[in-house]
């Protein structure tokens, strides 16, 4: 699989194709894998393909320094990376045209596996150029995806309340979560925006649940769920939890999973007349 | 002071320029009699209320928060208050996850026509966030938060 994948890549650097191919690369085996960038056919061998892969790289392909470097990129995805693709060509960040996406066969990372990973069903990328390896999608129900999520919604309002106010006493306001996902792409982040200041930018309580809420917020019906902000998180804060609330929002009211077909159009930005409004008086 | 004044609770309205902020002023020519526990603030449409709004009046004390705006169809932007009914529909969940009290977000629909309505609402918010007592477990959050 790995040699398929260095084919390929090579090949595509070859052709010119592509400028460069953002991949994994690794130091030894069973150490962490990190991005690295191959701008040279030769240097393919550098490229590895294991469970320690984690990073979602969709992230590079909107920052404009990297794409004024390589405009013509192929990239390295998992099935959850390769829905955040999905998601930013939706959202008209990125041009198919410019990224080549080679999407793995992808069993989980982690060791043990991520809790993502127990619950995938896109083992199998969608919408990608170029599938390396084959794995069975097996079938997860909605209740196993949420599995988590549902367990943490049968506390009472005031457990989750006291749940968060002492994971979110940990938070540092590092912004690791926010860096670190692919559809936070905005220039300006409306946390770094202080004429007036909208969040409080100080790591108190107050700043972080106004922090918390939005990110989570902005990234409603989009976020897929590939959990980098969990991972990079330095306090450790299940970040998880939350997406996945608007994740599961997003599935009961419009059937609507970001990133898994190309063919739907966001929910966000767009409306329905059938919109249930049961709340509203 | 020495004496222990009664609670009153603060609520905050977010309403729409084109709607709700008339209908309000028809309960006022009306002579319609509503709590003045409502703090009204005045956006062009619903769409425009943005969720850090509310987690803003959260922060700054209230113990109530309002979302109003035109009944669907009735938009003067056409589609704003469809978009932020979507949003909403969402936002809730979410706050619901983070532990935050559902009881005391209202979102309403409140025509140009209906001032009898909205004092109507205000009234019945303002009874429902008296006995709901003081915003604690949010203004701890503030509390805690001083530096």
């Amino acid at each position: 699989m790995l040699k398929q994948l260095r084919q390929i890549c090579k090949e595509l650097l070859e052709e010119g194709k592509v400028n460069a191919v953002i991949g994994y690369g690794q130091d030894a085996p069973g150490k962490p894998a990190y991005p690295i960038f191959v701008t040279q056919p030769a240097d393919v061998t550098q490229l590895v393909w294991n469970s320690h892969c984690y990073n979602n790289l969709a992230v590079y392909l909107t920052q404009k320094r990297i794409r004024a470097l390589y405009p013509k990129v192929a990239i390295i995805v998992k099935g959850c990376d390769a829905r955040a693709v999905t998601v930013l060509e939706k959202d008209s960040q990125i041009s198919r045209e410019d990224v080549v996406v080679i999407g793995m066969a992808c069993e989980g990372v982690g060791e043990p596996r991520e809790p993502k990973c127990n619950a995938c069903d896109v083992h199998m990328p969608h919408n990608v150029d170029i599938t390396v390896g084959e794995v069975p999608n097996p079938p997860v129900t909605q209740e196993q995806r949420f599995a988590e999520l549902n367990a943490f919604l049968k506390k009472t309002p005031e457990e989750r309340m006291a749940y968060w106010k002492t994971e979110l006493a940990r938070c540092v306001k590092c912004y690791a979560c926010r860096q670190t996902c692919p559809l936070c792409y905005c220039e300006r982040c409306i946390v770094d925006k202080n004429r007036p200041t909208c969040i409080d930018t100080s790591a108190t309580l107050k700043g972080n649940f106004a922090w918390q809420i939005t990110r989570a917020f902005h990234q409603a019906a989009r976020c897929v769920g590939c959990d980098e902000c969990t991972r990079v998180c330095p306090a450790g804060i299940n970040l998880r939890l939350l997406n996945q609330s608007l994740a599961l929002a997003a599935e009961n009211c419009f059937e609507f999973r970001a990133g898994m077909d190309a063919e739907l159009e966001p929910v966000v930005g767009a409306y329905s007349l059938q919109d249930k409004e049961n709340f509203i008086r | 002071m020495s004496e222990q004044k009664a609670f009153e609770p603060k609520i905050v309205a977010f309403v729409c320029n084109w709607c709700t902020y008339l209908g309000a002023d028809l309960a006022g020519t009306n002579r319609l009699e509503y709590p003045a526990n409502v703090r009204i603030v005045r956006l062009p449409c619903t769409g425009r209320i943005d969720f850090n709004l509310i987690i803003k009046a959260f922060e700054m004390g209230a113990d109530s928060v309002l979302v109003s705006g035109c009944h669907p169809g009735d938009c003067h932007y056409t589609a704003g208050n469809y978009h932020a009914r979507r949003r909403w529909m969402m936002f809730r969940e979410l706050l619901d996850t983070m532990g935050i009290d559902l009881n005391r977000i209202h979102f309403t629909w409140i025509s140009a026509a209906e001032g009898k309505k909205f004092a109507e609402t205000i009234s019945e918010i303002t009874a429902k966030a008296r006995q709901l007592g003081p915003y604690r477990a949010y203004r701890e959050i503030c509390e805690e938060s001083t530096c």
